[in-house]
């Protein structure tokens, strides 16, 4: 049973608290990137991919029961890192909870304030992005169970 | 205001330049800040700022209105910027010297409002591959609106501009040609004077956009017979907000009004309003009135330095970022033409501008990273952007040691 999102996101605050250095939690997020699973070429295209960030990402969402599962990938490393962070967190969660999460390990981490506006921008998008799947496919599921 | 005979030239010492701009003593993510985004937009000496602030405490009240003192104070602080620009450029006539917000709104007055007087379906304008989107979209509105075309003169690899296509695309259909003086995403310095001397062999006349130019090197309007010529008050070490349009009054006399309202007319009534004299004519509304002083004082400062050693010290510093970065493996310049500016657009094997931009930044060094709005350029080599270190005359060769090193540490980090 996938640990909830809350569960995920204290573990990664956990993580990071063992970093002082920025290189570290750097050097962290691109590995985050590199484990990050690979996502069907065939999504690699404009329709999935997210505007708002200097850098190309692509994301795929497919429902498995009542939960969605994330693939993605970036041409940058440390974009990649940031979407397979978020993907971590995320995917694999119940459709319901996607649209409602709190996403505070973004703040804990450091992430937003270390990312320039712009930059953060491309998180916002991403995080938007996620959510909005959540909330097709939640409403989705609501209404077969009509 | 400092008559050019008057000016007395400080000998250029980077110590005495670095302590002009405050802001260069700061740090950024706890590292000092290493400044390398001047293309973008320059620091400002505390000439600048001053000027600004005493204004608005002491000096602002709105311009050509009052009959107070305070007004005409300010008034003829206002004026005085503009034959201050006048002389800058070299222009004829201070009604010569329009003010506007930037470069933006200067080539947009010029599209809109010679635009609609001279262009026709069917008729060509030219631009270069070169070009800054604010060098292309109002032409290509204009187009769109008038049926014309939009005629490009291609990009060579080296970053130079290919003028034996250019000398063919001038024909009798062609109304107006717009170039940049410098490219702000390669630093190519392009040959503008022959650029505009062959145009005017066709009688076609040549909008220079010199946002880029104006930071660097002494431009004189009308030694290079510009027409139109452009630039942006932040990125000659002034506020951002203002820019100037300059253009030659027999075509300034001939355009329409490009915006209505007050200070450019000199009656209305509602059956018929006669527009005012140059160059009210094009400065409808409340200017920039802080702004257009805070120019005055930016260029005031660039008069006193000594704007040969200026060119001189950007030359050593490209030279020496080039020599110093070119020792990195995988690394690959884009814009490698003859004559640059001091412009280093580059790319890393495997390693996308982002990743070495966002380590830059964690390194406190402030670099451009993207397609520098200019896509078109982008598109003609291939790439989704570059990694773009400008540099100004406060810049130093500990800065370049502190990008290549800089640059080295995001290449361990990132392969
Ligand atoms: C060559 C060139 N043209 C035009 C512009 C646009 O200037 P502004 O945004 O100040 O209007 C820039 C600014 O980046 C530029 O470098």
């Amino acid at each position: 049973m996938k640990p909830g999102i809350d569960a995920i996101q204290d573990e990664i605050i956990e993580e990071f608290s063992m970093f002082d250095e920025w290189m570290e939690k750097y050097e962290y997020i691109i590995d985050m990137g590199k484990s990050l699973p690979a996502i069907a070429a065939e999504y690699k295209d404009e329709d999935h991919e997210i505007k708002g960030c200097q850098s190309k990402v692509w994301l795929h969402a497919a429902l498995n029961g009542e939960r969605v599962e994330f693939t993605a990938d970036s041409d940058a490393v440390i974009t990649k890192g940031i979407i397979g962070l978020l993907v971590r967190v995320l995917s694999g969660q119940p459709a319901s909870e996607i649209v409602n999460a709190n996403l505070y390990f973004i703040d804990k981490i450091g992430l937003k304030e270390h990312l320039s506006p712009n930059r953060s921008n491309g998180l916002a998008s991403m995080v938007k992005q996620m959510k909005m799947y959540g909330y097709v496919f939640d409403g989705k599921i609501k209404s077969e169970n009509v | 205001m400092i008559e050019p005979a008057e000016i007395v030239k400080r000998a250029f010492d980077i110590r005495q330049i670095r302590t002009d701009f405050p802001i260069l003593n700061t740090t950024m993510n706890g590292k000092p800040l290493v400044f390398l985004d001047s293309a973008a937009s320059s620091q400002k000496p505390l000439a600048v700022i001053d000027a600004m602030d005493e204004y608005y405490k002491t000096g602002h009240a709105n311009v050509h209105r009052g009959v107070y003192q305070l007004s005409q104070k300010a008034t003829d602080q206002f004026e005085q910027s503009r034959r201050t620009v006048q002389h800058f450029l070299n222009a004829e006539h201070d009604h010569e010297i329009i003010f506007v917000r930037g470069t933006t709104e200067g080539i947009n007055l010029v599209a809109s409002s010679y635009g609609d007087k001279f262009v026709r379906k069917g008729d060509e304008i030219i631009v270069s591959g070169l070009e800054h989107h604010s060098n292309i979209v109002p032409w290509l509105m204009l187009c769109e609106r008038k049926g014309a075309v939009l005629k490009v003169i291609p990009v060579l690899d080296n970053g130079e501009l290919d003028m034996n296509v250019y000398a063919q695309l001038l024909n009798e259909k062609v109304q107006i040609v717009a170039v940049n003086h410098i490219s702000n995403a390669l630093g190519t310095i392009n040959p503008v004077e022959k650029i505009i001397g062959m145009a005017h062999e066709h009688g076609i006349p040549v909008l220079i956009d010199g946002a880029q130019a104006t930071p660097h090197m002494e431009v004189d309007v009308q030694a290079l017979d510009a027409d139109f010529y452009v630039f942006s008050g932040h990125k000659v070490f002034g506020p951002t907000g203002i820019g100037i349009l300059y253009g030659k009054e027999k075509w300034l006399n001939e355009m329409p009004p490009y915006q209505g309202g007050g200070e450019m007319i000199s009656r209305v009534s509602f059956e018929k309003t006669t527009y005012n004299e140059l160059p009210f004519k094009f400065e409808a509304g409340t200017p920039d009135i802080a702004g257009v002083i805070g120019l005055g004082a930016a260029i005031e400062y660039l008069q006193g330095i000594d704007m040969e050693a200026v060119r001189d010290y950007e030359h050593q510093l490209l030279i020496y970022a080039t020599e110093q970065l070119s020792q990195i493996d995988g690394i690959r310049f884009i814009g490698t033409a003859a004559e640059k500016a001091s412009v280093v657009s580059f790319l890393i094997d495997g390693l996308h501008p982002y990743d070495v931009g966002a380590i830059l930044d964690k390194l406190g060094i402030a670099v451009r990273t993207g397609h520098h709005c200019a896509q078109p350029l982008m598109d003609r080599f291939g790439i989704p952007g570059t990694v773009r270190a400008s540099m100004a005359f406060y810049n130093t060769f500990e800065e370049i040691n502190a990008l290549v090193n800089g640059v080295k540490k995001a290449i361990d980090l990132l392969k």
